[in-house]
């Protein structure tokens, strides 16, 4: 291979080689479980599974679990875990449900029907999810009381007070903006009449397999662009092999969900503030300071600490980070339920956790990757989704992700104990 | 007198290092044994080689013990026939009480239930026995280091010893203390108990000692019999250090300018003992150009020094003045330190220095990441593009920038954390044992850069054990003992000879 200009000839070589190999190999390993994973379901379920409905509710049912994921990811990079994130959604959706529905009746005694507008609401929610992040994020970082007990503790507290303050009572429903936070779809756009006898179907939704097309372009364009002119710099650059057909099966697995997405009613909007939050944060953990930062905290703290890195504070970041994105996942499944139970939320963090997990991340900190962690989360999800419609009672299904997440970690454990 | 134990042409090597080479070693029954030689020496290789900590086979040589040929695979084994090691760093558990302690893993039972009622008598004779005046009951964490060391002592009476290694057991005591422990060493040679003893503290062993054996580099120089010939501190030092000095170091000329960086009347206490002072008002300045050694032994504060300089990130209730360029500066904080311009180089590299699960070129950016980033976006081509310059610059033997630190041998991971405090552009580079565990090419190589920084117009602290090391590459050298500097002196006009008197005048000197 040409790339190896900047190299020195040695021995060292082929381990080098081989360990870009297994290094690679567990990326690729978990998309191809993933796609096994979906074929096998869809043979066990007649083709349900895929069918352009129920890929329409597996991206509404997962959308949650992916944001926090994404939040959860920099937490246990940075060694850290966060138990709280499932009770947080119930305070913050209970919340948010109390201040649209009956805020105005019972703190301010008037008796009319002003509702707090929405907006307002999710700036509210928001805020208090960072809030709740931050609370939790002071005690593991400043005082140094370790992330399990302390997330532990907050697990129970919102939990309870959710529990406290709707008593038993479901609150609800919310305006329909509100509800469209997870159940709207993106308007159709422009005339695509002329293409209508492609698909035979007068309601295909153009507009949004438009925006998977482009959305599979984009992601072909700058890998390509990234590739080559890394190739370019003599630097290490995965086999040309490995690179097109991974992005080739990305790009197949965009159009192929924007499809079945565009045949039933098109793209979620709640798909579209996934996209834009899984792009953000696999930018900011790749190519942005703090990022790096992260994983030299979870690395290693002393000797990010004295590279002079503030470990304390990027640990309570990542704190604040997670509870605002729980505190949005809060208001998509409140907006999804169309109201605030008590229950809701309850046992997210297992999920989140797994995904993590699944997705490659590291219990130690310092490792692990977004794409790897929204792959865990859509294993978690496919597998979730596929058992419910075989007819799978909940508690088998339990004993199934169980095993799955074991045997994940038990993979990683085992390739790394080799090298 | 018979031997209880015979080491013969004991040899042991590490990757790249000859740990132990055809080392003798004969203790006779009942016999108070001391080892000294430097750090490095191959004291504390020779003892882990004797208590199964090197399991047979992993040296060559053989060790005869009662008269038998032993082959330890483990400590258990060299415990089981009364060998019993105490290390430096103490094997107790705090938060267990003293009779724990005492029999831990070796506790009276009956079907795994354990007898408390024995335990506690016996520990009540034991520590009689070692003069501890506590309760069995009494938590370790409570206890200071004086009588720990001596619940360690007990902890090896309950296990039957025959022969007692102590791993300098005087080196955090007090007087009194090291008095009551050497004291007891001579009531258990009455009562045929062997020790070896391993100190630095020379006017101990010339009390107590019966035989003193010196190694250096590896070797056995000679046994002295006490009583044959009489000794003094002298005599053992040159025995320790006596050593040629070629051309293991790249020639150096100086060019030393003004002063850079200056600290003054710096006091640091202990982080978890509030009240007890590691550093005790060392004021210290370093010119720009000049290569300045900090020398002294294991546990003088060097570290505790250097780390509490570099942003307090040792110690607490840290006082004093530093100064750059004749300016106050602020060094309260690593970030505040880095900016200002100091660098510090940790002597243990994979726990402190390097984040060892990733590449050469991250460790490479981490303490500058704003030197190859725009508003918080990393530029990974101009990162890359450093990586490789430092890679080049400083030689660092890798497949490329993208190699694992964890898989590099010490020298390059030490050259990587160097790159990285290199490429944070400091004015001032504090190296803590920079050659530790590292080959005699790399060394060089080491020095060479060393030299380069140096007439560029930084400043260079170099702490290190090593003492030819710092004769070799210093220009100035201040010598460094119990928290305190206690000489400083040019290089032209040191030795080894001289730099160990200064550190023993403290102890009182033995002649």
């Amino acid at each position: 291979m040409k790339h190896e200009a900047i190299s020195a000839p040695g021995p060292e070589q082929a381990g080098v080689r081989t360990g870009f190999w297994k290094d690679s190999l567990r990326d690729y390993g978990l998309l191809f479980s993933l796609l096994v994973i979906m074929g096998f379901f869809y043979f066990l379920t007649d083709g349900i599974s895929l069918a352009p409905l129920n890929v329409t509710n597996l991206i509404l049912q997962n959308s949650y679990v992916v944001i926090m994921a994404l939040g959860m990811l920099l937490i246990i990079v940075g060694g850290n875990i966060d138990l709280s994130v499932g009770s947080t959604v119930g305070f913050v959706g209970a919340i948010a449900a109390t201040l649209m529905v009956g805020f105005h009746l019972q703190f301010l005694g008037l008796d009319t029907d002003i509702k707090v507008p929405w907006e307002p609401v999710i700036v509210i929610a928001l805020a208090l999810g960072a809030a709740i992040g931050a609370a939790q994020g002071y005690f593991v970082a400043f005082s140094k009381i370790p992330s399990f007990i302390v997330t532990l503790g907050g697990m129970l507290i919102f939990r309870g007070l959710t529990g406290n303050m709707l008593l038993g009572q479901f609150v609800g429903p919310f305006p329909k903006s509100f509800q469209n936070i997870s159940s709207g779809f993106i308007p159709d756009f422009g005339d695509f009449d002329f293409l209508k006898p492609l698909t035979g179907d007068s309601n295909f939704h153009w507009g949004s397999m438009l925006v998977g097309i482009i959305g599979a372009a984009v992601l072909i364009y700058t890998s390509v662009r990234r590739w080559s002119r890394s190739r370019a710099q003599a630097m290490d650059t995965e086999p040309f092999v490995l690179f097109i057909g991974k992005n080739a099966i990305f790009a197949l697995l965009i159009l192929f969900f924007s499809y079945q997405l565009a045949s039933y009613k098109g793209l979620p909007e709640v798909l579209i503030i996934m996209g834009v939050l899984i792009l953000i944060y696999a930018f900011v953990t790749t190519r942005m300071t703090i990022g790096r930062r992260i994983y030299a905290l979870g690395g290693n703290r002393l000797a990010a600490q004295l590279s002079g890195i503030r470990t304390e504070r990027l640990t309570f970041l990542t704190f604040v980070n997670m509870g605002l994105l729980a505190g949005l996942a809060g208001l998509i499944v409140a907006a999804r339920l169309n109201s605030a139970t008590p229950s809701a939320g309850q046992s997210f963090e297992l999920d989140v956790i797994a995904a993590c997990f699944i997705g490659g991340a590291s219990a130690s900190g310092g490792v692990g990757k977004v794409m790897g962690v929204v792959i865990g989360a859509f294993v978690m999800g496919v597998m979730n989704n596929g058992m419910s419609i075989y007819g799978l009672g909940i508690y088998w299904q339990m004993v199934v992700k169980g095993i799955v997440l074991l045997s994940a970690v038990y993979v990683d454990v085992y390739q790394k104990s080799k090298g | 007198m018979n031997a209880i134990l015979e080491m013969r042409g004991i040899s042991k090597s590490f990757p790249g290092v000859k740990a132990l080479r055809d080392v003798n070693l004969v203790v006779k029954a009942g016999e108070i044994h001391a080892i000294c030689g430097e750090n490095g020496a191959g004291k504390s290789t020779l003892m882990k080689v004797l208590s199964g900590v090197y399991p047979f086979g992993s040296y060559e040589g053989e060790i005869i013990y009662k008269g038998e040929e032993r082959r330890f695979a483990t400590i258990s084994d060299s415990e089981h026939l009364g060998i019993i090691i105490i290390h430096q760093e103490l094997a107790l558990v705090p938060l267990l009480s003293i009779a724990e302690n005492i029999f831990l893993g070796n506790e009276p039972a009956t079907m795994g239930v354990i007898n408390w009622a024995t335990a506690f008598s016996k520990t009540r004779e034991l520590l009689q026995k070692v003069g501890l005046k506590e309760s069995p009951n009494a938590l370790i964490t409570n206890l200071g280091v004086g009588k720990q060391q001596l619940v360690e002592i007990a902890k090896a009476l309950a296990k039957k010893v025959q022969l007692l290694i102590l791993d300098e057991p005087t080196a955090s005591l007090n007087e009194s203390d090291s008095d009551a422990l050497l004291n007891l060493l001579l009531e258990f040679r009455t009562q045929g108990i062997a020790s070896i003893l391993i100190s630095h503290k020379l006017n101990e062993l010339a009390k107590v000692a019966d035989s003193i054996t010196v190694l250096r580099d590896g070797t056995t120089v000679e046994t002295i019999d006490t009583h044959a010939e009489k000794i003094s501190e002298g005599r053992i030092i040159k025995s320790m250090v006596g050593r040629e000095m070629s051309d293991r170091y790249p020639p150096r000329e100086p060019k030393i300018g003004e002063k850079l960086f200056e600290v003054k009347d710096w006091r640091v206490e202990h982080p978890l003992h509030a009240g007890r002072e590691v550093i005790k008002g060392v004021s210290l300045h370093v010119n720009r150009g000049e290569v300045l050694g900090i020398a002294g032994l294991m546990g003088s504060g060097r570290t505790e020094l250097a780390m509490s300089v570099f942003g307090r990130a040792y110690g607490r209730n840290v006082t004093g003045k530093a100064f750059m360029d004749g300016q106050e500066i602020d060094v309260g904080s690593i970030q505040k330190a880095v900016a200002n311009g100091i660098a510090y180089v940790t002597e243990d590299r994979k726990s402190l220095g390097l984040i060892l699960n990733e590449d050469i070129k991250n460790n490479v950016t981490l303490a500058n990441l704003p030197g190859i980033a725009w508003r918080g976006i990393i530029d990974d081509h101009k990162e890359a593009s450093v990586a490789s310059q430092y890679r080049g610059m400083l030689k660092i033997r890798s497949s490329s920038i993208f190699q694992k630190t964890l898989n590099l041998s010490g020298g390059n991971q030490q050259k990587v954390v160097l790159s990285k405090w290199l490429f944070a552009h400091p004015q001032v580079l504090i190296l803590d044992e920079p050659t530790r565990g590292i080959d005699v090419g790399a060394k060089y190589e080491i020095y060479t850069i060393i030299n380069e920084l140096a007439s560029t117009g930084k400043g260079v602290i170099v702490i290190s054990s090593e003492m030819p090391e710092l004769l070799g590459i210093c220009d100035r050298i201040y010598v460094m003992n119990e928290g305190r500097f206690v000489d400083e002196m040019p290089a032209s006009e040191a030795s080894q000879e001289k730099i160990m008197a200064s550190i023993m005048k403290q102890y009182g000197a033995v002649q």
